[in-house]
């Protein structure tokens, strides 16, 4: 459904995309998973024919972005990361200005809406800027439905938005892809790699890596050990003076050990802690999670870059 | 004996007819690493800027670092920090521009200001950076140099509001050891995060909806009282979004743009 075929950006001397390829197929909720500065948005919009990449080629739904790009506009719905609907009009202005604009009414394509919409309906009268963060996005969302799009692409709608409504944009998202639509989302928060179906793994304009996010967890080489004691920042600290550490990082209320090999046993590692001290020490091997992995990449490419 | 740095008691807040602030009373301890934490809207951010001194409160009587909120906001705002998500730091200013002009405002002299400025350059390996522009710079280093800007002038309290969106995992946890080392150096922390496992690293968290604090304690006795596996679990079962934006929302965005 979107294909992406050794597309090179730069802005001035920064590289913004490295000749980036990718597949998405149809139907699939595909996320893009990085930081700032990943080249996320950048890709996001070529994609929707809003910028020209230097060179390389990209299709959505069979259709050139550079040489169908009119065609384009009418089947891909695009939320970009910064709230872009009119402050100044309404709720249901917004809906209907947009809907105007691709030639379609809201009522013809209601059906599509429905379920998000309804969220806000009973504030339609009120002005878009008045919104608070998660009513802004169920708008954006509904706007960029509005014209029954194949394709949906969206920019870190979940950036700067609190849990709960996290999981609850997440939940509309699977609502969206049943009914056929392909979802194509960015987001710097890792934990949300798991609600995808494949995933690509993005750092500075390259790809680490592609694949559902339990392959990409599951093939993950090295051994992750996890270790808790009563004092967080002790525990660091040591863990990093032990001979052997090659990454030691918090995590939540553990911290994750990677080795300079992985022959390091989590037993080692108990007897170390507890001779300097530490109370309540458990220590365990663990399988890695997608930050684990995403962490262990960014180390590999620095190295092979040095 | 634990030493309080903020006391609030009964601290209402209102804007016209809507409660940002309902009733908060709470304090923090010398040294800690204060989560406070809430969905969007719950009212965090104007609780955090009445305790900066920059909004004063509706009723309740607070006190910040030994000062009162009412009378003696400027002596407030001299003992403590503030990063907030949109970097403070000057675009169009270099990284030892930025660091003069925090000095300068918060009365350093330029004699200590040289010797403190070599010390946080050479500490963020950044001696290179010094003549570059802020704007160029990645945003790791941005949030590194933002936050050592606001501990410049050694406050007793930073208040760190979403410090970590958007940055890489090696870099948000970089970011996380600056707060412990802070946190050691006695420096309270009082920070907001949308990021579930950086609640973990709080010594206590509080955690705001609809205007109240619903729950305050050590991470791991919220996670046994409420018999959640983790903190993602805690704060999905005290803070349900609201799907009205007269309960929050507005007032909230509207303070951030």
């Amino acid at each position: 459904m979107i294909i992406i075929n050794e597309i090179t950006k730069s802005y001035n001397e920064t590289q913004a995309l490295k000749s980036i390829s990718l597949k998405v197929e149809k139907n699939e909720l595909f996320g893009l998973i990085g930081p700032d500065g990943a080249g996320k948005t950048t890709l996001m919009r070529i994609l929707t024919t809003l910028l020209l990449a230097d060179s390389g080629e990209a299709k959505m739904d069979g259709l050139d972005v550079v040489k169908n790009f009119k065609k384009i506009r009418h089947i891909v719905g695009y939320m970009p990361g910064r709230f872009s609907l009119y402050q100044d009009l309404s709720v249901e202005e917004n809906l209907h200005f947009f809907a105007t604009v691709f030639g379609t009414t809201v009522d013809e394509n209601y059906d599509l809406i429905r379920d998000i919409y309804h969220q806000i309906e009973p504030f339609k009268t009120r002005r878009a800027g008045q919104l608070s963060g998660g009513m802004k996005q169920k708008l954006a969302l509904s706007c960029a439905l509005i014209h029954k799009p194949k394709i949906l692409v969206l920019d870190e709608p979940t950036t700067g938005v609190d849990a709960v409504s996290r999981k609850e944009f997440w939940e509309m998202l699977k609502k969206l892809q049943q009914k056929g639509i392909t979802i194509l989302v960015s987001t710097p928060y890792m934990d949300e790699a798991d609600l995808c179906d494949r995933v690509a793994l993005i750092q500075k304009g390259e790809i680490l890596d592609v694949d559902s996010p339990q392959r990409i967890t599951e093939k993950y080489p090295h051994r992750i050990i996890r270790a808790r004691s009563d004092e967080i920042y002790r525990l660091i600290q040591d863990l990093r003076a032990y001979e052997k550490a090659e990454s030691v990082f918090a995590f939540g209320e553990f911290v994750h050990f990677t080795g300079t090999d992985d022959d390091v046993e989590p037993s080692e590692l108990d007897d170390y802690l507890h001779k300097k001290n530490h109370k309540n020490v458990l220590v365990e091997e663990i399988n890695p999670g997608i930050e684990d992995v995403f962490m262990g990449l960014m180390r590999s490419e620095q190295s092979q870059s040095q | 004996m634990k030493e309080e740095i903020i006391r609030v008691k009964n601290l209402v807040k209102k804007f016209g007819s809507f409660t940002a602030n309902d009733n908060l009373t709470f304090d923090v301890y010398k040294g800690e690493v204060f989560g406070f934490l809430g969905a969007n809207g719950a009212g965090k951010t104007t609780a955090i800027r009445i305790l900066s001194g920059l909004s004063s409160p509706t009723s309740g009587k607070l006190n910040v670092a030994g000062f009162d909120v009412y009378t003696e906001t400027e002596k407030i705002k001299k003992n403590i920090g503030y990063m907030s998500q949109k970097f403070s730091l000057y675009e169009d200013l270099t990284v030892a521009e930025n660091i003069r002009f925090y000095a300068g405002i918060y009365g350093i002299s330029p004699k200590r200001r040289k010797e403190k400025m070599g010390e946080l350059l050479k500490k963020l390996e950044m001696e290179k950076a010094k003549n570059k522009l802020i704007a160029g710079l990645p945003l790791g280093w941005k949030q590194k140099l933002a936050f050592s800007v606001a501990v410049f002038h050694e406050p007793k309290i930073v208040f760190l509001d979403e410090p970590t969106g958007g940055v890489d995992p090696v870099t948000r946890r970089k970011f996380w050891d600056m707060i412990y080392e802070a946190a050691n150096d006695g420096i309270t922390v009082f920070v907001t995060t949308h990021y579930m496992d950086e609640a973990e690293y709080c010594d206590r968290v509080s955690i705001m909806d609809a205007g109240k604090i619903e729950a305050l304690d050590t991470p791991a006795k919220l996670k046994e009282k409420y018999n959640a596996k983790d903190m993602d679990e805690v704060f999905l079962r005290i803070a349900r979004a609201s799907p009205n934006p007269s309960e929050g929302g507005g007032q909230e965005t509207i303070t951030n743009e």
